[in-house]
């Protein structure tokens, strides 16, 4: 057996395939029910009650979602330039320690949400920097070393929480002292448990589509992404347009940490991020690297995330059935790309 | 054909072979009968059908109808062992040797039992060089085949097939990678072999070479033979004529009076790249109207000065003049808004990106100065740019939103020509312009070359394609192992002249010191 390419798939084949992946997850997902001894129908019922089924569920997944469209955009951005930025989790709590570093202080106060959601950018910037000029100098994998970026923040954040920049006030608990309510991002509409984070992150997602499909740094993204020996013959500054890729790529995935503490917890502990940055990779991948596809995916997977909170509580089916489905969504719908643009033949 | 080989036994018969991809027929209904001692040609441009057919012939292609057979056996579809079995060797285009291995080693490679190793060897060892003695492949078995020249691997190949006791031998552009001497060797070690009664396939698109060393040539075009002649009784001419499907005009290029040095090298040195020369002290002047061929075999170091012209890559040492005044910031971009023109050697690798469409790969070089604004793309100018393209360069294409890949090679590199020639610049790189193109888009590419000229632009044009060098080339040079020879006007040098430059003799020799 062979691969085979397509040169022009069908609209059938285009439509009709991701459409068979989720099927194909669907049943996944009511094997999985059935191995934990529950109804699938009831339980399948259960996780889109929990997401959509009433106006607080709404919110709920809406403000889950927020953070995913960020790290999903960045992401997306460092893909497409076939920057493999792993380190989205690292940029995250960048951002969440810029957020904090500047919001509990005595900045004056009209003017501290936009200085710290700039210095959040600045500092997820700066945390993609270095595995991308090792990447571009020297030749160093930035697989390798943003994905171990991850851990060595994490490592700082809990210093930090231990340490610097510890909550007197926390009863021994290791969390930072609360924004002072300047810093908070205010919400969309009063008493209705969502903040402008969400609303940046759509704005976010459309600004990134202008930029891939309007500007000149997008058409180099995607050219060095494509093909970056052609696009350095044509005269394309290769390792210029991955380190503008960088900052764009860490900056996004920074304002995810930064509208979690400034919109939602409002101080930041290490419980900030339930793995965000990594998620975010399959909110892209799902997305098929389109901005405004992001934030489809990341509802969708905010969406399972927060109907499985739901249904474990009522059903009794553990919690790690949203990370099997989410697993098996993102297997079957690569698979549905790959068979988009090649076909399977015998010999 | 002579009378012996007119009654000697027929060794391989194709029968109304048939293969289609999709769409596409690649051979339709094709015949070929092969006789004891003979040599056929398989000729045709290039997508004709020659290397489908062989694929077939060899198990790799099962064909949708047609038999084969071998010695009067059917030979069974889809197997390449039992094509081995049955005698039939192949010598691809591009070699399948280890070269941290020796040629013996190589040669013996998967016919030895995996229990008898070591015992077999002086046997082996004895029967090569006996074949090697008998065909007059001189090469040393005990050499590592890394260390051996190109036209040395080549024989290992053949030696590979003959120790594996082929009657047929198919030989796919076995002199594209040769110099005419190793070639004029190749073709007498054909002769020997079929005095000793193999059979071979020559598969080739030069027709002087069919003429050399084939008995009969089989035309092919579009899948199908449209034309079976005895070489003894035919021309160049006729057989270009069956090649193309009508009467074949090649460019004229009639010599001008060149015009000003527009770009010069002084003693330019770069980097050798693993088995690739550098540039070594490599002077040469490209004068306004004047095109400027460059000779060589592939890997001589004609990579490396289409680098340090595109921008790709900075001279080490010596300097690099454009109108007279030395460069000293030099990159892609530079190169471009310098005004050169460049067509790189492979249109998929460098010169385009796939999955864009012709309208961004026709920007790719201009996209920053003439098509967009303070960092704003300007999408109707560019596609307007790509539509003119396709219109003055003909382009075939569905429009300007048709991804490249979707194009066939010559529309591709028309895209590129265009897309290098459009803003007019005074100089241009063209490296392997027409390589694997059809004749129409060979005859095209070249005709466009020359009307640059004739506007007065500089064209330094590498080629391996000896023909081609010396009938467009105003001076020509050679390269060898990254040096270059003195510039010979037009007319200067014969092929075979030509050819010992290439194998570095000119050079060593002290022949026509610059």
């Amino acid at each position: 057996m062979r691969l085979e390419p397509i040169a022009n798939p069908s609209t059938l084949r285009r439509l009709g395939l991701p459409a068979l992946a989720l099927a194909a997850t669907m049943a996944v997902a009511t094997l999985l029910a059935l191995v934990a001894g529950a109804d699938p129908f009831a339980t399948l019922g259960q996780i889109a009650t929990g997401a959509l089924g009433s106006r607080l569920a709404v919110l709920e997944t809406l403000n889950r979602a927020t953070p995913l469209i960020f790290t999903g955009l960045a992401v997306a951005v460092a893909f497409r330039a076939k920057l493999w930025n792993i380190g989205a989790e690292a940029q995250l709590y960048a951002g969440a320690i810029a957020a904090v570093l500047l919001g509990t202080g005595e900045l004056g106060s009209p003017w501290v949400l936009p200085v710290s959601a700039l210095a959040a950018m600045l500092a997820g910037a700066l945390i993609l920097l270095g595995p991308v000029l090792l990447k571009t100098r020297l030749g160093v994998d930035e697989v390798v070393t943003t994905l171990l970026l991850n851990f060595i923040m994490l490592l700082f954040v809990s210093y930090l929480l231990e340490g610097p920049l510890k909550d007197p006030m926390g009863m021994g608990w290791p969390k930072s002292p609360a924004l002072i309510p300047e810093a908070r991002l205010p919400r969309i509409v009063e008493g209705l448990r969502l903040h402008w984070g969400f609303a940046l992150a759509l704005i976010a997602a459309v600004l990134v589509w202008i930029i891939q499909t309007r500007t000149t740094l997008g058409f180099e993204i995607r050219a060095v992404g494509q093909n970056p020996a052609a696009a350095r013959f044509a005269g394309i500054p290769v390792n210029r347009v991955l380190l503008k890729t960088a900052l764009l790529s860490g900056g996004l995935a920074a304002l995810a940490g930064w509208s979690e503490v400034a919109g939602l917890k409002g101080h930041l502990s290490q419980d900030l991020s339930p793995g965000f940055g990594y998620t975010g990779i399959i909110v892209a991948m799902l997305a098929l690297l389109h901005p405004l596809g992001v934030v489809i995916s990341a509802l969708f997977v905010a969406g399972i995330f927060v109907g499985s909170d739901a249904m474990s509580r009522t059903a009794g089916v553990p919690t790690y059935i949203a990370d099997m489905l989410l697993a098996t969504a993102l297997l079957f719908m690569v698979l549905a790309i790959l068979l988009t643009k090649m076909r399977v033949v015998r010999g | 054909m002579t009378q012996a080989q007119a009654k000697a036994e027929v060794v391989l018969r194709l029968d109304l072979i048939t293969k289609s991809f999709g769409p596409l027929r690649a051979n339709d209904a094709i015949s070929l009968t092969l006789r004891r001692g003979e040599v056929v040609a398989l000729l045709g441009e290039n997508g004709a059908g020659k290397t489908t057919l062989m694929n077939i012939l060899f198990g790799h292609y099962v064909a949708d109808s047609g038999e084969v057979d071998v010695f009067g056996q059917p030979l069974p579809p889809g197997q390449p062992r039992a094509a081995l079995k049955a005698g039939v060797g192949m010598v691809h285009q591009h070699f399948t040797l280890a070269g941290n291995l020796t040629v013996l080693d190589n040669i013996t490679l998967g016919t030895e039992s995996l229990w008898s190793r070591g015992r077999g060897r002086a046997v082996a060892r004895a029967k090569v060089e006996a074949l090697a003695r008998d065909f007059g492949l001189v090469v040393d078995p005990m050499a590592k085949v890394s260390r051996l020249t190109v036209g040395e691997r080549q024989r290992v190949e053949i030696l590979k097939a003959l120790y594996r006791d082929a009657k047929i031998l198919i030989l796919d552009e076995p002199t594209a990678v040769l110099t005419p001497q190793e070639a004029e060797a190749l073709f007498a070690t054909l002769r020997k072999a079929t005095a000793l009664g193999l059979s071979v396939i020559f598969i080739s698109h030069k027709l002087h070479e069919v003429m050399a060393i084939a008995d009969r040539c089989l035309v092919l075009r579009h899948g199908r033979v449209v034309g079976e002649v005895d070489t003894h009784a035919t021309d160049k001419a006729r057989l270009a004529a069956l090649m193309v499907g009508g009467e074949l005009t090649l460019p004229k290029a009639e010599a001008k009076v060149a015009g000003p040095m527009l770009m010069e090298l002084q003693s330019v040195s770069t980097p050798d790249r693993g088995p690739a020369p550098g540039l070594k002290a490599v002077s040469l002047a490209l004068r306004a109207g004047q095109i400027t061929g460059l000779a060589g075999v592939s890997g001589n170091g004609q990579a490396a000065l289409a680098d340090l012209m595109s921008g790709l890559a900075q001279p080490a040492s010596g300097t690099l003049a454009l109108n007279g005044a030395p460069v000293t910031q030099w990159s892609p971009r530079t190169a471009v808004a310098q005004g050169i023109g460049r067509i790189p050697e492979d249109r998929h690798h460098t010169g385009s990106i796939a999955d864009f469409d012709l309208t961004e790969n026709a920007v790719l070089e201009g996209y920053r100065s003439r098509f967009s604004k303070a960092g704003w793309m300007n999408w109707p100018a560019a596609r307007a740019f790509a539509e003119g393209i396709i219109a003055t360069y003909d382009v075939r294409c569905p429009g300007p939103a048709t991804r490249i890949r979707l194009l066939s090679g010559g529309n591709m590199q028309k895209l590129i020509l265009g897309r290098a020639l459009a803003p007019g610049p005074q100089i241009i790189l063209a490296n392997q312009p027409v390589r694997g193109l059809d004749i129409g888009a060979i005859a095209y590419v070249q005709s466009q070359l020359i009307a640059a000229r004739d506007r007065g632009a500089a064209i330094l044009l590498i080629s391996e394609d000896l023909d081609e060098i010396m009938g467009l080339s105003d001076v020509l040079h050679v390269m060898s192992q990254g040096r270059l020879s003195p510039a010979f006007p037009r007319g200067s040098m014969s092929a075979p002249e030509i050819g010992l430059w290439m194998a570095g003799q000119g050079f060593t020799e002290g022949r026509h010191a610059a």
